[in-house]
């Protein structure tokens, strides 16, 4: 019964996350500037990827598979918001402009000068 | 349908959607239109690799695809940072060769 239960549970999160990688990948493709693009790709595809191990690990049902697929999973959030951090430093240290909708640049209004 | 068959039925629709998405990856891939706009597609293409590799665990239950799936994000977030420090890295160049360019002026 509760095998069962969590296989239903494994199935339908999984392809949740499905749906929420996808969307990340539709983000990247029609976003207008890199720094929305990376909004898109680090928080729904850390989540879509995330969604399927954690029904990896509820379908496993076996203790070590689970346990490695959880630490899949933090690794995965910890590490997906430093990357896309990094990304956006450096880009904007190479002198990337954000799109023309963009309504206020903080960083440029901290430094005083506008990125070359 | 019972549960089993229901799982290996969501693996089908994931492996699908996820292919939809790498597809989508790669265009973002190919057209660009700049260095850092590639790194961030290759950086998400990674993460839906181990999203695929999860979902290919699921179906086939062989637990070792686990260990691949978490080594292709160690990989993916190495390649992320290691590409980014070589953008920042360029970017700094350019700079001091612009500075150096205008006192000589």
């Amino acid at each position: 019964m509760i095998a069962a239960l969590s296989q239903y549970l494994a199935a339908l999160l999984m392809v949740i996350g499905a749906v929420f990688s996808l969307l990340a990948a539709v983000g990247v493709l029609r976003l207008p500037d890199l720094y929305t693009r990376m909004h898109a790709a680090s928080k729904a595809g850390a989540v879509g990827a995330g969604l399927v191990l954690l029904a990896l690990a509820l379908a496993s049902g076996d203790g070590p598979v689970t346990l490695r697929a959880i630490l899949g999973i933090l690794f995965l959030l910890l590490t997906t918001p430093v990357g896309a951090h990094l990304l956006a430093r450096a880009a904007y240290r190479a002198g990337h402009q954000p799109a023309s909708i963009t309504i206020i640049d903080d960083l440029q209004r901290e430094t005083g000068k506008t990125p070359e | 349908m019972s549960a089993p068959e229901i799982l290996q039925h969501a693996t089908t629709a994931t492996l699908g959607i996820l292919i939809v998405a790498f597809l989508l990856g790669i265009l973002r891939l190919i057209r660009g239109p700049t260095l850092a706009d590639r790194i961030l597609a290759l950086d998400m293409i990674t993460t839906l690799a181990v999203g695929f590799i999860a979902a290919i665990a699921v179906r086939t239950g062989f637990s070792l695809y686990l260990d691949i799936a978490i080594s292709i994000g160690l990989l993916g977030f190495l390649s992320t940072s290691a590409l980014a420090r070589y953008l920042l890295r360029q970017a700094e160049k350019r700079q001091a060769s612009e500075a150096q360019g205008e006192i000589s002026q």
